[in-house]
């Protein structure tokens, strides 16, 4: 068989050898080598596989020969290779950022290790997207949450061990949740692979343990994606890991949590039962609605950048679920776009943060936290820098010209569709919030004087470094991109949300 | 408790036996009982008796944090491998039937090298837990090093 037949393993298992070849070669350089390499091929796996979907639709892969149900399937589909795609890239992306700024935050007999739970981690979210078996979803989900609380508490702050710890209990609660659910369903059906789950339970899905297993999945992945009140482990992980490992985990972690929750709304319970049946759209809309104000509003009077972004992000989840919540092609749209366009800004916007704190510790004052304070004045002295992320922040309020502009476009549509036009203007109100407090870090960085400013001398130019620069605006481009040219990622998203929406179940 | 005659005593003819019925739990967990997982924790608290008997310093010399790491990692890497070597006999990933010229033979064999995999990451990950938590008073200049590296594992 040629390569190209095992693209849906090598994917995985790219990543996954990686990270013990890191530990082996107990040296940070060579373990960055080799585990950036396996990222890029996962990338360019990946994209092989976006192509291969396109050209012979769903692509499936038999682990040890064994035939489904049986044996455990991978299976990738329109949307698994397009979430493929956004993992792999970001990770592609995020680690050479992470060769400088790993230099600075984590101690250097460590550095082997970060590398190899880093692949851990990507290997364990490849995964997640790729696999067809519900039991092998767990695994990869447990070793991507492991390896993101090793690398949440390699954060320099001490904060960052509770933060980790918390992220820890409310995330093992979460898996714990997950795998009850998943117990319900094989208890049920007799089976673990996800696509004949769905088969089987057509005909017994209004038995309780359907309903339990439907309850006990759903609140385990709202945990794992931080839907708005089981957000609380998420603003302090942001705030204290390192900036790449924020950067790499805003970007991705959730969002494929939201596939998750996808994966089994459409694929394995059905429509008729999630959306028709149960009062979980009503459920899903008021908390996506409390999520993109609420979160929203708190992000307003947040201090510290890191935090900011971080409620940030609980909030832009509330956009992801509000989609999901509309049950229509559009809205399904929405919410896939929205993985991916905001995955790019928010990655963007944390990899310049990371530069910033750079450039915060070496003027003095050591590596502290970017509060508003100290950030004061830095537009004239990090201009490209805070210039990133004012264009990635034009990204998460929606402003034509940025991705982020198509995500409330299709939500927008969704909800005209429906009738619903009080959620238009739900959608444009809570895209203000956004407005506000991106222009509370615009004014900061550039209308306020810096502490040199004031004391009377002018500021001097000083950007952090090329390393972290270039990744950063990496992504910052590429969200301006697919905002003007958007034929990859609303054809991949369109094609996804029809094939799960009214698929007949 | 190294000056304890009857423990050492003991403890040296008991260790090897230890040893040796970690090593039958690991191939006969192909037709009983047992497996990888189960031998790797036999091993290993073999090991530890062996520590707690004549000391942390001596067992850290006979089984030095150096192969410990290298254990846990070469296990995985094992285990990986036969599913990589599946690949390369023209066979999907961890593909058994294909690493020998009987179907039969091969899925033993196949299941045979996992388990040897698992097992030498279990033994690796539970001494590393031991010399963790044992050597955590010992050192406190290391310790935050230590126990930041310690949730790495």
């Amino acid at each position: 068989m040629s390569l190209a037949a095992h693209l849906p393993v090598l994917q995985v298992v790219v990543p996954l050898l990686s990270a013990p070849l890191a530990v082996l070669v107990r040296h940070g350089g060579l373990a960055f080598g080799l585990v950036t390499a396996a990222a890029w091929a996962a990338f360019a796996m990946a994209i092989g596989l976006w192509f291969q979907v396109g050209e012979s639709g769903t692509v499936t892969y038999h682990i040890g020969s064994w035939p489904p149900p049986w044996g455990i399937e991978y299976r990738v589909d329109r949307l698994a290779s397009f979430v493929l795609v956004l993992v792999s890239g970001v990770a592609a992306v995020v680690l050479p950022y992470s060769r400088a700024c790993v230099g600075r935050e984590i101690a250097r007999e460590q550095h082997y290790l970060y590398y190899a739970m880093f692949a851990l981690c990507l290997a364990g979210l490849l995964g997640i997207v790729i696999t067809g078996d519900a039991f092998n979803l767990f695994v990869f989900l447990e070793i991507s949450s492991l390896s993101t609380y090793v690398l949440i508490a390699l954060g320099r702050d001490r904060r960052a061990l509770a933060a980790s710890y918390r992220y820890l209990i409310m995330g093992s609660i979460g898996a714990t949740f997950i795998v009850i659910g998943i117990g319900f369903l094989y208890l049920m059906t007799g089976t673990l692979n996800l696509v004949d789950m769905g088969t089987r339970l057509s005909g017994v899905e209004n038995s309780r343990p359907v309903l339990v297993a439907l309850a006990f999945l759903t609140v385990g992945i709202c945990l794992k994606l931080a839907l708005f009140p089981l957000h609380q482990w998420l603003p302090n992980a942001y705030t204290y890991a390192p900036s790449a490992v924020t950067a790499f985990l805003a970007a991705t972690a959730t969002k494929v949590s939201v596939y998750v929750l996808i994966r089994f709304y459409f694929t394995v319970f059905g429509e008729s039962l999630v959306f028709h049946k149960l009062p979980l759209p009503e459920i899903m809309l008021w908390l996506s609605l409390m999520a993109m104000f609420g979160a929203s509003a708190v992000a307003l009077f947040q201090n510290n950048l890191k935090r900011l972004f971080a409620y940030s992000s609980v909030g832009q989840i509330g956009y992801i679920t509000l989609g999901l919540s509309f049950d229509s092609v559009y809205g399904l749209t929405a919410s896939v776009l929205h993985l991916f366009n905001h995955g790019l800004a928010k990655g963007a916007i944390f990899l310049l943060i990371g530069g910033l704190v750079l450039g915060l510790g070496r003027s003095g004052g050591g590596h502290g936290q970017p509060t508003l304070d100290r950030i004061a004045g830095l537009g004239r002295r990090m201009p490209i820098t805070c210039l990133g992320i004012f264009l990635a922040g034009l990204s998460l309020i929606g402003v034509p010209g940025t991705a982020g502009f198509l995500t409330k476009w299709y939500l927008i549509l969704a909800a005209l569709e429906q009738g619903q036009y009080w959620l238009v203007a739900a959608v444009l109100l809570s895209s203000l919030l956004a407005v506000a407090y991106v222009w509370r870090f615009v004014e900061v960085a550039w209308f306020r004087p810096s502490a040199r400013e004031e004391a009377g001398q002018d500021e001097v130019r000083h950007e952090a470094p090329r390393a972290l620069l270039v990744p950063a605006w990496l992504l910052v481009l590429a969200s301006l991109w697919f905002g003007l040219d958007t034929s990859f990622t609303v054809s991949s998203a369109l094609d996804a949300a029809e094939a799960l929406v009214g698929s007949g179940r | 408790m190294k000056h304890d005659i009857v423990l050492r005593v003991v403890g040296k003819l008991l260790i090897p036996f230890i040893l040796l019925f970690a090593l039958y739990v690991q191939f006969h967990g192909d037709f009983g009982p047992g497996g990888g997982f189960q031998a790797g924790v036999i091993f290993a608290a073999g090991i530890v008796f062996h520590a707690l008997i004549f000391g942390l310093d001596h067992t850290r010399t006979l089984v030095p944090d150096r192969l410990v790491e290298t254990m846990m990692a070469a296990g995985v890497l094992l285990y990986a491998g036969v599913g990589v070597a599946g690949l390369l006999l023209g066979g999907n990933y961890l593909d058994y039937f294909v690493l020998d010229q009987d179907r039969i033979h091969g899925q033993h064999r196949g299941i045979f090298w996992v388990e040897v995999g698992v097992a030498i990451t279990v033994c690796g990950v539970m001494l590393k837990i031991f010399y963790m938590f044992a050597s955590r008073d010992r050192d406190r200049d290391r310790d935050r090093d230590r126990d930041r590296d310690g949730e790495g594992m």
